[in-house]
């Protein structure tokens, strides 16, 4: 098999493929890094590739050789958000302040990774501190968007998610606090889940906002990600916030709505305040196709509303800007990262602040005074107290929706991927692209952005988001699985074969394949 | 319900705050951030509008409590690994500059 | 510097001023690991923390990801400690963040408990040597972790001011403390030097007793912050107050009170103003230098720390930890006293001393508690004295047990066992080594000692016709030459004895 065709597989067929003797786990990762040398001086997708992914490849191989039980994923390449720290690569999060920062440490979900044997093939480019929503906060320049190299890949994970797209990994991790894996996931193409808070450890997960941010799998299928996500998920001691539930298979549960066919019974709830005003004419129509699609395959779509989520936003960049000042406080120069001496030396405290102002980007530093204003004496109880009060609002309306509904439905982001530099200049504008996104973590339910089809006016991707009620992540990837099904049976292919550049994925092969490992 | 919202923000304000937060702002970039906060703010400060006292405050999207560890010691860094990132070491002690405070 | 402040004279500063006083004790847990992570904690019995940053892990160092889980164990530590302040525990408490940067902060914040502490509303009586009884109303006890240490580098002093570099070792980082803050203390008047000291003992006395702390001043095991303001008499108004830090004896807390007390009627007496301000005690000049201002810029911009959960005890564990608690102090102290056999003046010179602890540990370790008391408030104490510190951080309560059983034993004098006292303290090891260094046994050999009398009677002839004459006081002059003779390391009892014995055998 060429690499071409290798690197269009998704990672449950690789795995198969893996697992059958057909490839080995050096094939697939050398096809992989041909890739990234191939594409990635366009995309810059890649902060880090680690020189490390044959080797460990090579290992996975011999281990399978001489019969070791090894798990679904064993030997598939995954490339890893640089939130997130690992003890063999640099975990920059996206900022100077930290270049070349080599944790001493792995991250839990990193260990996992390991643990089952898949191969890190790099750390991916994000938002500065994945504060952002298209990549161009990064301190080591933007990532382009695959679809068209002018536009934003999203963010703040817009790494992982062109990684994925340009089809320079098959699987990435990516964290969430307000939609950075689900909204860049919506203008690649791909799939994206941000997992129930605490259902995946944050620990090693270099923090923005603790009460909000979580890490979750980017890929190219629903089935992929319920793969990831079964080998990342559970409970981790170190991590306070982790939730001790006995996560049922995910990968079961894409399966079974993959191989169903049909949404009988489903009620399909549409938050009003979701859609709209503001929102691109493709993305609403390809949203209304996808609502109908799921009604001809027996869903029951009603209309809920979240009166409140219209704080959203505005609670969001409260609480967000406050857990970061101070999470971001530890970037002082005296344990790790870079340092800066004030010409003509000073005392520490020059040297804290010299070293911050250079260290990080003007984002950063703007979220990092907001936040401090936030939650200075005097004005706690009208910022950061009321936007906690909000919160609950914001979790009385899922409750209420889920009362009603058993999914939740909205476009995964506004409007298809922008050009860069658009919105650079305009802060609150670049704020409103999470409006869709924003709602689930201030409530910590899950939510998935799933490909809808291409915008007619822009021929970009657009995504649909589906949210379920916390704990119920299983029910996202099945009903997941079965629109992203539907919608490419209407289609009669992928939507990311349709992406430029890609390497002529033969489909059939693979949808066949993918729907067969479903019944099984 | 008491109006609770702030006055705007002002430059000096915008000081001070970097000053809190430890970073060394240019006065360009006070005064740029002085109108983009102020904006923003203005734009946020919208949540008072629906925080009633009646409302409970939300710090957890997922209400835990309890969560405790064994007091059993875990692995600890090697020395060399405590160390590797700082950015200037004296020995086995991270190095920093003369401290203004407390003894003046 | 205002180490050489203008000082009003004591009486005379309460003549005209009410003293206000607060204390902020930190009690260090001796739990096996720390606060939030499962580092060993260097607080604990036995541990060493003397190689720096051996005893961390990403979370003690604050590093990028990492994340803190709360100790059980010191969960119940604190619980323990406010039901023995007489605290409510409170049904729901949580952890902040203390947002300030400072490099011995690993993360530029600390986590503790804000404005929901665990233990809230308590009381701790507390007797002094006059006999009257104080109520201290405590305040709040809250959870909190410590810092890290700082190394002054440079300078002439060691001290922050003048230094070139400081270094940071983050061991001590993330150690469980308790922080226990009383309400106002007002009425202490003449007493109130005397009543901190009392207090701080008190605090230790409970801590000691439930186990949960090394309770160390030295160590800084316990660490007492001091405020202190005047009021002008009959003014009915508040001073601005100082808060003394840096305090870590006993004798210390007392002297600092008795200084700021001196210090502040005599600048409000030439009309001056007190400055709202840290002060820190030097145990060496016995004075305070101002510290950091407090002000308005002091915005530690606290909220709840996203990384944690409340904390919720159930009524059956605060029970449990409740049914668990040692005896009250009062009723302790009337136990120990009975069971001694003290007179009401022995007993107070323990108490006064504070040295209760260290009585009991020592009868504990199998001596006497006429013994103990002895070594304790003599001995001991004036070496302490002589040296500034306190009595408990030169010897051992097991040290002094033993020695006092090489006395009963017959193995050393008072006099020879007041020289291995001051070996034991010197760090040349347990009563038994330092005996077998300085080679200091009672010659108890009967042959040496009857050579060394007959050499006596030789020089004194008429001493054996005395005593058999009935004079027997005249065997003191021989007991004397041959002690002498000894260099002191012999029983005087069984030399009296044997001169005796020649004296009436032909």
């Amino acid at each position: 098999m060429s690499g071409d065709s290798l690197i269009s597989l998704s990672a449950s067929v690789l795995a198969e493929r893996l697992h059958s003797g057909e490839l080995s786990s050096v094939e697939v990762t050398q096809a992989h890094l041909d890739r990234i040398a191939e594409v990635d001086g366009d995309i810059h997708a890649f902060l880090h590739v680690s020189a490390d992914a044959l080797k460990t490849a090579a290992e996975v191989d011999g281990a399978r050789r001489l019969g070791a039980k090894l798990s679904p994923l064993a030997g598939v390449p995954v490339a890893i958000k640089d939130v997130l720290c690992t003890q063999d690569m640099p975990s920059t999060a996206g900022s100077r302040i930290l270049e070349g920062w080599i944790p001493p440490y792995d991250a839990t979900v990193v260990a996992k990774l390991r643990k089952a044997r898949l191969i890190p093939l790099g750390k991916t480019n994000m938002d500065e501190f994945a504060m952002g929503s298209s990549t161009e906060h990064s301190a080591f320049g933007p990532t382009h968007n695959p679809w068209d190299l002018e536009r934003i890949p999203g963010g703040s994970g817009g790494g992982s998610a062109a990684a994925v797209a340009a089809f320079e990994a098959p699987l990435a991790l990516g964290s969430d606090t307000g939609g950075s894996i689900r909204q860049p996931a919506a203008v690649t193409g791909t799939v994206g889940m941000k997992p129930t808070y605490g259902g995946v450890s944050r620990y090693g997960a270099i923090a923005l906002a603790s009460s909000l941010d979580q890490v979750g799998p980017v890929t190219r299928t629903v089935l992929d990600a319920a793969l990831l996500h079964d080998v990342i998920g559970g409970h981790d001691e170190h991590d306070s916030t982790s939730l001790t539930d006995a996560w049922p298979s995910f990968a079961d549960a894409a399966r079974a709505g993959a191989a169903s066919g049909s949404l009988t019974g489903v009620r399909v709830g549409v938050v009003k305040e979701l859609g709209g005003e503001g929102f691109q004419a493709g993305v609403s129509a390809r949203f209304a196709e996808a609502l109908d699609l799921m009604a001809s395959a027996g869903a029951e779509i009603v209309e809920v509303s979240a009166p409140s989520f219209r704080y959203a936003i505005a609670a969001y960049y409260l609480i967000l800007p406050a857990e970061a000042s101070s999470n971001l406080a530890k970037f002082d120069s005296v344990r790790f990262g870079l340092r800066v001496n004030p010409p003509g030396g000073g005392t520490v405290e020059d040297v804290m602040a010299a070293t911050r102002e250079v260290g990080f980007g003007p984002e950063v530093k703007r979220r990092i005074i907001l936040g401090t204003y936030a939650l200075s004496a005097g004005y706690y109880d009208a910022y950061y107290g009321s936007a906690q009060k909000v919160r609950t609002l914001i979790q009385r309306d899922f409750d209420s929706a889920f009362s009603r509904a058993d999914v939740l439905v909205s476009p995964a982001a506004p409007t298809t991927a922008f050009k860069l530099g658009e919105k650079l200049e305009d802060p609150l504008a670049m704020y409103l692209n999470d409006v869709t996104t924003i709602p689930a973590n201030l409530a910590g339910v899950p939510g998935m952005g799933l490909p809808m089809g291409l915008a007619p006016e822009d021929g970009l991707p657009t995504g649909i988001q589906i949210m379920a009620p916390a704990h119920e992540d299983a029910r996202i990837y099945t009903v997941g699985a079965t629109l992203e099904a539907l919608l490419e049976q209407s289609w009669g292919r992928t939507l990311i074969s349709q992406a430029p550049g890609h390497p002529s994925m033969p489909l059939p092969d693979e949808r066949a394949a993918r729907l067969e490992g479903g019944t099984r | 319900m008491p109006d609770t919202t702030p006055p705007p923000l002002d430059s000096a304000q915008v000081a001070h705050l970097a000053s809190l937060a430890r970073i060394a702002l240019t006065a360009d970039e006070i005064e740029k951030l002085t109108g983009e906060l102020g904006v923003i703010i203005e734009s946020i400060a919208k949540v008072s509008e629906v925080a009633t006292p009646d409302v409970p405050a939300t710090s957890h999207p997922i209400p835990l409590s309890n969560v405790f560890r064994p007091d059993v010691p875990g692995a600890t860094l090697t020395v060399e690994q405590a160390l590797s990132g700082a950015p200037e070491r004296d020995g086995d002690r991270f190095k920093v500059s003369a401290i203004l405070g407390e003894e003046q | 510097m205002t180490s050489t402040a203008d000082l009003m004279d004591f009486d005379k500063a309460l003549e005209l001023f009410e003293p206000v006083l607060g204390f902020e004790v930190h009690v260090e847990l001796n739990t096996k690991t720390k606060m939030f992570s499962p580092a060993p904690n260097p607080a604990a019995p036995g541990a060493d923390a003397s190689e720096p940053n051996t005893m961390v892990t990403p979370v003690c160092l604050g590093l990028p990801g990492s994340l803190p889980v709360v100790n059980e164990q010191a969960i119940r530590f604190s619980i323990s400690l406010g039901l023995a302040l007489g605290c409510e525990i409170a049904p729901t408490s949580r952890f902040a963040r203390k947002n300030y940067f400072y490099p011995d902060l690993a993360k530029n914040y600390q986590i503790s408990q804000y404005d929901e502490p665990i233990a809230h509303d308590g009381l701790v009586e507390v007797e002094l040597a006059n006999g009257k009884t104080f109520r201290i109303e405590i305040e709040r006890a809250h959870m909190e972790e410590d810092a890290g240490k700082l190394t002054h580098v440079g300078g002439a002093t060691g001290r922050i001011q003048g230094a070139d570099y400081s270094l940071v070792d983050y061991n001590r980082a993330g150690v469980p403390l308790v922080e226990i803050v009383t309400k106002m203390i007002t009425g202490a008047e003449h007493d109130a030097p005397e009543l901190a000291k009392a207090y701080v003992s008190a605090i230790r006395d409970i801590v000691v007793a439930l186990g949960i702390s090394e309770a160390r001043m030295e160590r800084g095991n316990l660490r007492c912050d001091a405020n202190i303001s005047l009021s002008p008499r009959g003014s009915g108004e508040l001073g601005t107050r100082t808060e003394t830090k840096n305090v870590n004896s006993l004798r210390s807390v007392e002297r600092a009170i008795r200084y700021e007390i001196q210090r502040q009627a005599a600048i409000l007496a030439a009309g001056g103003a007190i400055i709202q301000e840290t002060r820190h005690w030097h145990e060496d000049s016995g004075t305070t230098s101002a510290g950091r201002p407090k002000s308005d810029a002091d915005d530690y911009r606290y909220f709840p720390e996203p990384d944690l959960l409340p904390v919720e005890p159930s009524r059956a564990l605060i029970e449990e930890l409740r049914s668990a608690l040692p005896e009250p102090p009062a009723v302790r102290r009337r136990r120990l006293k009975e069971s001694w056999g003290f007179t009401d003046l022995e007993f107070q010179d323990v108490l006064n001393s504070g040295l209760l602890v260290e009585v009991e540990s020592t009868v504990a370790a199998g001596a006497s508690p006429a013994q103990a008391r002895k070594w304790w408030t003599g001995e001991i104490a004036r070496l302490a004295n002589v040296a500034a510190v306190d009595p408990s951080s030169l010897v051992s309560p097991a040290d002094v047990a033993a020695l006092v059983a090489l006395v009963e034993s017959g193995e050393l004098t008072d006099r020879l066992a007041r020289q291995v006292l001051e070996g034991v303290i010197a760090g040349e090891g347990s009563p038994s080594e330092v005996v077998e260094k300085r080679g200091l046994k009672v010659v108890s050999d009967d042959g040496a000692l009857i050579a060394a009398i007959d050499e006596a009677l030789a020089s004194q002839p008429d001493v054996l016709e005395k005593i058999r004459d009935g004079k027997v006081q005249a065997a003191g002059a021989v007991i004397g030459a041959v002690m002498k003779a000894m260099h002191g390391q012999a029983d005087a009892a069984r030399v009296r004895e044997l001169v005796l014995e020649r004296a009436t055998t032909p």
